[in-house]
């Protein structure tokens, strides 16, 4: 009798957990919900990254046109491991061009760290507020390749023209193709890979040390069970890890933290590349 | 016995602690001030840039313009005053940054100057020459204020650091002192008039 009363007793608590927790998730969902939606009318700036090369705020590019230019974009990072963020924006939340820039490239992380090899590419289209403005910013890394005369031209041949007519893919392509060609060859591939190898193999050397002190001293404990136990230590080895196998699953945990390396056409984020003020902009 | 034994235990364990804090602030303290100071050079060093654009500048404008003697002359006098005042990161403190933020907004107003000066000859302004020493200058100007403000963060960043407690305890019995900022002088920001 009591142990069933016990067992209903259980039973409604459990019910009523289920119910609170969800009302709690109900909740989190809406907090989330809502957080997303003043997140969108903060400025740019005071977000977080968000990990993507082309980034079309002002809804001035195709679909087709945003997968092409990313996947070049993308292409290009693996090869070369310069990064190029193309944004076009609805608002410069009070911020000069030049300033807005470099700011969102400084503080997003653009490039590598140490080789601040990013370029920011920004556009605001003129149908917002009838000022169309633009600015290319290069990280330290590529002030030499990219100087503020080049940045100004390309800004003023080949963005600008389409620009005015309203074709802004053709200026921002062709800005990004010039762009390319001309940063191409400052850093190679190289010495990227060389980072990225060191970067797996920290782990790995870390998981060979752990593994080498776990069979220590189990080996030492096997033999210590050998000598009590009078048995040969391989026997005392399997009867061990026999005993131990219930919880030794825990290794799985180690694979997920070096996992987001590769993925061939996929974006790895950025690197933590540092601006200091190059570039040129225009207006139309 | 035993007692005082762990008694001398956990005394030397705190101390062991204390010196390794405050040889731990003491470090981070040299690299933040050492920060500071790099980041003063930077400062220097972009409008180093600066002053290194005008001679070429100045000779562009002259093939255009070249009875406009006198704001040509304001700008190259300044320019060497400009250059004149450097400080040794050591010595940097607000005197000395006042000091030189006077002489570097002195070219930046004869600049302006020469800007206002250049809008009355349209061959001068399509000259691509002058475009393209003009987009430099612009992008020095964005490179000055960008490493302003890098410098101040780092200022500041070093100040909040050496005069939170306990840290400020080692700061004073070290000699580590608050770091000046670069403030902008005033009237340095707004535009000249311009005079017809």
């Amino acid at each position: 009798m009591i142990i069933e009363k016990q067992i209903k007793t259980f039973l409604q608590l459990t019910v009523k957990f289920r119910r609170v927790t969800k009302r709690f998730l109900l909740i989190l969902l809406l907090l989330t919900v809502f957080t997303s939606v003043r997140a969108q009318e903060t400025c740019l700036l005071d977000q977080k990254p968000v990990q993507d090369l082309v980034q079309d705020y002002a809804g001035v590019l195709t679909d087709s046109e945003e997968q092409g230019l990313r996947q070049a974009l993308i292409a290009f990072n693996d090869t070369v491991s310069n990064q190029i963020l193309v944004v076009t924006v609805t608002d410069l939340c009070g911020y000069d061009k030049a300033d807005f820039t470099y700011s969102l490239g400084e503080k997003w992380g653009v490039g590598q760290k140490g080789k601040d090899n990013g370029i920011v590419i920004m556009v605001k289209p003129k149908e917002i507020d009838g000022k169309g403005e633009a600015f290319i910013a290069p990280g330290y890394g590529l002030e030499g390749v990219l100087p503020d005369a080049i940045a100004k031209r390309i800004m003023e041949n080949e963005m600008i023209p389409h620009f005015k007519e309203k074709d802004y893919y053709g200026g921002i392509a062709a800005a990004v193709t010039t762009v390319m060609e001309i940063t191409g060859g400052e850093y190679t591939a190289d010495d990227y890979a060389k980072k990225a190898k060191m970067k797996n193999f920290i782990p790995f050397i870390v998981i060979l040390l752990i593994m080498g002190i776990i069979f220590y001293t189990r080996a030492k404990q096997a033999r210590r069970y050998a000598a009590t136990n009078g048995l040969g230590f391989w026997a005392a080895w399997s009867l061990m890890n026999a005993a131990s196998r219930s919880h030794s699953g825990s290794f799985g945990n180690f694979t997920s933290g070096g996992g987001s390396f590769g993925g061939g056409s996929s974006f790895g984020g950025f690197g933590g590349g540092s601006f200091g003020g190059g570039g040129a902009g225009g207006s139309w | 016995m035993k007692k005082s034994w762990i008694i001398l235990g956990v005394v030397a364990l705190i101390i062991v602690i204390a010196i390794s804090s405050i040889v731990g602030s003491y470090n981070s303290m040299v690299t933040m001030d050492e920060a500071v100071s790099g980041q003063w050079s930077q400062v220097e060093n972009v409008y180093q840039r600066r002053a290194d654009l005008i001679p070429n500048l100045v000779n562009t404008v002259k093939g255009y313009a070249a009875h406009e003697k006198e704001t040509l002359e304001g700008v190259i006098e300044a320019r060497s005053k400009a250059t004149q005042t450097t400080i040794d990161p050591s010595k940097l403190n607000a005197e000395s940054i006042k000091q030189f933020a006077a002489a570097q907004d002195g070219l930046s107003s004869a600049l302006s100057k020469l800007m206002v000066v250049v809008e009355r000859y349209p061959d001068l302004k399509a000259n691509q020459n002058f475009l393209e020493l003009q987009a430099q200058l612009e992008g020095t100007e964005n490179r000055i204020s960008v490493e302003r403000k890098k410098f101040n963060e780092t200022a500041k960043e070093y100040n909040t650091f050496i005069r939170k407690f306990p840290k400020n305890i080692w700061a004073g019995m070290f000699g580590f002192e608050k770091r000046d900022y670069f403030e902008s002088q005033e009237g340095a920001d707004k535009a000249p008039e311009v005079q017809f």
